[in-house]
């Protein structure tokens, strides 16, 4: 957009929603500029605030008139660059609309506005009974109309799905600025909408409403740590419970690195001789999981576990939860900037990957840590470095794109949960096939004809270049 | 401005490498939960604050407003998985912000306020004591209440009528503090009290239930004179050099030979004395950090000392309200918890959102009222929730401003320091406490 139609855009959008919903100075649009991925920056024409759907409606409609691009934000907790506004543009920000509108039990359903904090809403619920299962590691801050966009999983991915098997319907607007709703009763005639518009970040419309399903709490848990002296140790026994037919609810890996960080944030009491932990949850009705327990000790006890440990109680659980959700944010302690992976691999392949990483991260000269949503076969590889040493900036970024064609390689894909973003742009042509991606081009079109919601995003543009910098 | 120093300049630049720009920390923010836009929430205010220290951005008026809707609370590093030192950045910051307005001398040093108010009548326990004589007759001759019922302090202007209201119903303070009080029983440690302004001032009765807590804990309390306010209002009103003095004063007035710890019984005055060793780089600085590493809480003390269990019941529903001060600066948030849950017949409920700041923080109810309005409203509809009788907390900026709250809205709750609540139930005495609990 050009600057100079951005002064009566402006002008227009502080009539309409009020100048206290607006922002448009330099200095206050600079921390819009990025998201939790901070290797590309550019800062927005304009922030708006909408307080209602009709308001998102009416701002989708001036940036039409206008000719402005649109980028929805939450919590601004994307790792893939999601936020990023490519070339300038307008920013939604949903975070004034974060009702939680209806919390009905009968139907196991709630109704949110898109800006409740995911851990907003499980707050909500506390002594109901019932949880909202997707629990990406950023619940405490990231919205639900952002774990919508992005398709969030988390550690309990691996037996309640991710967020689109909560998801029971949808309202959003659209490009046009007509507004959609989708569900809450499935209704077997007609496109799968719901399909379509979750995880599609913010690139075919802007969700202003959930109706999410609510899970009723299991009967019980058994949490436990087993601290092993070899990761290649730790992935195998997780292969091995899921080959022994057991699901738990979470299967997690941290690997030495994390641990040091996640020690030093939370004082846990982990061993930092321990190569890696493995923190295993089984869940359900109370009767079987005494027997579950004995069996995932077992297995991991063959794969020389040193230790096999459960949770004494409620309070340990709890902090142990956050120890692994913390994690990532933890390595801030480790070095000034990281850059996190979101590689997936097919689950018996995980021992083949991290070894391939900590391989990858040696030739280039980059430390590298790692945690796992492992019974997923999804890595988190963090690569750790100073954003002002160019010269690391630049191995990074090489080392990155090494371990990520090393999971394609395997058999798996570039990203799990996190999403593309700007960041993996040139993966999608590697990922798919081009008919495959002139279909979703095609799809997008047909939400999206200008071309103005989330421009420079998830599908990279006909001639394969990716956003601009 | 290019004659001007930039505000960052004095900060270690790698206070702002730790922030990985993750945002975790934004919805643990009151200022961020309240308006949503990221300029006033923890990771936006770290951007700024370093996009100015590398000169990237001038320090403009809007910036400024974000930086001051900043309330210090730092409930961001307690959400930081990260480890950023927020306070050690923010405080800083504003000193220097000050201090290159009072060279550019466009703007007056301090406004009439702070001048008054702030810098004349709060570090002298005495003087706040002779400014509230007014109040205090109102409240003698009993319309007081009806006065602050019908809102007709609305009526004295601005920040003074703000100030007016916070002052609480009149309780018997008890006598001026003595200079040794000896334990009761075998003695377990030999500690020294800090005194403080308006905390002697408002909250003698509390000082004195800290005391005979102390006594029944087996400690020989010294209360040393020579000792003062701790210089934190004058720290974050932009005064540094007036707080040096403060603290340099404490530190001598203490000897910490013949001590196991220098006790402080509110959160805001524990935090800035643990902080001494940090925020000047002279030749005092060791003196300050030894002094600064005596310094304890008293819910801290007493839960590692080993808390001797009171017999006196008091049946009554409570929550407790973490401080932000003691419990995000100072970590210390199930010691006072596990110290009440010893009181025999007290149920203790969580409080939902504990930790969100109340909108007292220091003297910025004074400063931002509007924000400090709507953070109080929310604390006290979770206080509400919990349906208790009595809420306490840890500080006295906290038990204010609950507390007007509370008469204001006519809310059936005692508001109370946890040494007053332990002290009573020592004691064998009840608090007043409304027979139906406050449910809704
Ligand atoms: C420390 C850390 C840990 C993380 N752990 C996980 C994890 O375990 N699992 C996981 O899946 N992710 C994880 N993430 C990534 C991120 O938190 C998720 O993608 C989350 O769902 C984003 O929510 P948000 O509200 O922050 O969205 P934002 O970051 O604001 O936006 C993300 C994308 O969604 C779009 N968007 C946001 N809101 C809307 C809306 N209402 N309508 C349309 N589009 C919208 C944006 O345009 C953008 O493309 C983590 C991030 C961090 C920083
Ligand atoms: S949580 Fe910490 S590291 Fe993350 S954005 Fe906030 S201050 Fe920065
Ligand atoms: S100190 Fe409090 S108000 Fe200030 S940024 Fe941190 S959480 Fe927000």
């Amino acid at each position: 957009m050009i600057a100079t139609a951005t002064i009566p855009l402006l002008r227009e959008l502080r009539r309409r929603l009020g100048a206290e919903n607006v922002l448009g100075a330099p200095s206050e649009l600079v921390v819009y500029e990025c998201d939790g991925f901070t290797i590309e920056k550019n800062r927005p024409d304009a922030v708006v605030f909408p307080r209602s759907t009709e308001q998102v409606s009416e701002v989708v409609k001036l940036c039409a008139r206008y000719g402005a691009s649109i980028v929805p934000r939450g919590a601004g907790t994307s790792l893939a660059g999601g936020c990023l506004p490519v070339g300038g543009g307008v920013v939604v920000m949903l975070t004034r609309m974060k009702r939680i509108l209806t919390i009905d039990l009968r139907n196991r359903m709630a109704v949110v506005e898109a800006g409740v904090p995911n851990l907003e809403l499980s707050r909500a619920l506390a002594g109901s009974g019932f949880h909202f299962a997707p629990d990406p590691s950023s619940q405490t801050a990231s919205t639900i109309g952002g774990n919508v966009a992005t398709n969030a999983g988390g550690p309990h991915t691996l037996k309640y799905g991710v967020t689109l098997n909560h998801v029971l319907g949808l309202e959003a607007v659209l490009a046009d600025g007509s507004v959609l709703q989708i569900g809450p009763v499935p209704d077997p005639a007609g496109l799968d909408l719901l399909g379509v518009l979750v995880g599609s970040e913010g690139t075919l419309a802007i969700v202003t409403k959930v109706w999410v399903r609510l899970t009723p709490n299991p009967e019980d848990y058994r949490t436990l740590r087993a601290i092993f002296t070899s990761v290649d140790d730790a992935t195998n026994a997780i292969s091995d419970i899921i080959a022994a037919g057991i699901l738990p609810a979470a299967m997690e890996l941290m690997d030495q690195g994390i641990i040091a960080a996640v020690e030093e944030a939370y004082r846990f009491g982990f061993p930092l001789d321990a190569k890696a932990i493995a923190v295993i949850e089984v869940d359900g009705p109370a009767a079987g999981l005494d027997e579950q327990e004995r069996r995932v000790e077992t297995i991991c006890r063959r794969w020389n576990a040193r230790e096999v440990l459960r949770a004494a109680d409620p309070r340990q659980r709890e902090l142990l939860w956050k120890c692994r959700k913390m994690a990532v944010g933890a390595v801030g302690r480790l070095s000034p900037s990281y850059c996190i992976q979101d590689g997936v691999v097919p689950r018996t392949r995980l021992p083949h990957i991290l070894r391939r990483i900590a391989e990858i991260g040696a030739k280039h000269r980059v430390r590298i840590v790692n945690v796992a949503h492992a019974g997923d076969g999804n890595v988190h590889p963090i690569l750790l470095f100073d954003e002002r040493d160019r010269d690391e900036v630049a191995r990074v970024l090489e080392a990155g794109r090494e371990v990520l064609a090393e999971c394609i390689a395997s058999g798996g894909s570039v990203t799990a949960e996190h999403g593309i973003g700007v960041e993996k742009l040139d993966f999608m042509s590697r990922l798919f096939a081009p008919a495959d991606l002139k279909a979703m081009r095609r799809l997008r079109e047909a939400f999206d004809p200008a071309g103005r919601l989330n421009p420079g995003k998830l599908l990279p543009s006909e001639c394969g270049a990716s956003a601009q910098t | 401005m290019s004659d001007l120093k930039n505000p960052g300049e004095g900060i270690d630049f790698g206070l702002f490498l730790d922030c990985v720009h993750c945002g975790l920390c934004t919805s643990a923010c009151p200022t961020y939960t309240e308006l949503g836009d990221e300029n006033d929430g923890p990771r936006g205010r770290v951007y700024l604050m370093r996009q100015v220290a590398e000169g990237r951005l001038g320090l403009d008026a809007r910036i400024r407003k974000h930086l001051d809707l900043c309330l210090d609370c730092r409930a961001c590093e307690t959400a930081c998985p990260s480890g950023v030192h927020y306070g050690r950045l923010i405080e800083p910051f504003r000193l220097a912000v000050e201090e290159a307005e009072h060279q550019r001398s466009v703007v007056k040093r301090y406004d009439w306020f702070r001048q008054l108010v702030l810098f004349r009548l709060f570090p002298y326990a005495n003087r706040i004591r002779l400014a509230m004589t007014p109040v205090r007759w109102l409240q003698r001759l009993g319309i007081y209440g009806w006065m602050e019922r019908l809102g007709l302090f609305k009526l004295v202007p601005g920040r003074l009528g703000h100030m007016v209201t916070l002052v609480g119903p009149l309780v018997d303070q008890g006598p001026k503090l003595p200079k040794f009080l000896p334990a009761k029983g075998r003695r377990r440690a030999r500690v020294a009290f800090f005194v403080g302004c308006v905390a002697e001032a408002m909250f003698r009765h509390t000082h004195w239930a800290t005391l005979r807590v102390l006594q029944e804990n087996g400690c020989d309390v010294l209360i040393p004179e020579g000792q003062g306010c701790c210089g934190a209002i004058h720290f974050h009103a932009g005064s540094s050099d007036g707080a040096r003095k403060l603290a340099d004063a404490n530190v001598a007035a203490f000897d910490l030979a013949e001590i196991d710890a220098v006790i402080v019984n509110h959160g805001g005055c524990g935090a800035m004395l643990k902080e001494y060793g940090l925020h000047w780089h002279d030749d005092l600085q060791p003196a300050r950090r030894r002094f600064a590493e005596k310094v304890k809480d008293i819910n801290e003390f007493l839960d590692q000392l080993g808390l001797v269990p009171p017999s006196g019941r008091i049946e009554a529903t409570a929550t407790y309200h973490d401080a932000c001060h003691l419990g995000h600066a100072q970590k210390v948030r199930e010691a006072p918890r596990r110290l009440l849950a010893q009181i025999p017949g007290l149920a203790l409920r969580e409080l939902p959102e504990t930790e969100i700041c109340c909108g007292s923080a220091g003297t910025y109810n004074l400063n931002q009222p509007a924000m400090a309005q709507r953070l109080m409203r929310r604390k006290l509809e979770n206080i509400l929730k919990t349906g208790a009788q009595i809420v306490l907390a840890s500080n006295a900026g906290c038990l204010l401003q609950i507390g007007r709250e509370v008469r204001q809205r006519r809310a059936p709750l005692v508001v109370l320091h946890p040494m007053d609540l332990l002290d009573m139930s020592y004691r064998d005495a009840k608090p007043a406490i409304a027979s139906t609990p406050a449910r809704r």
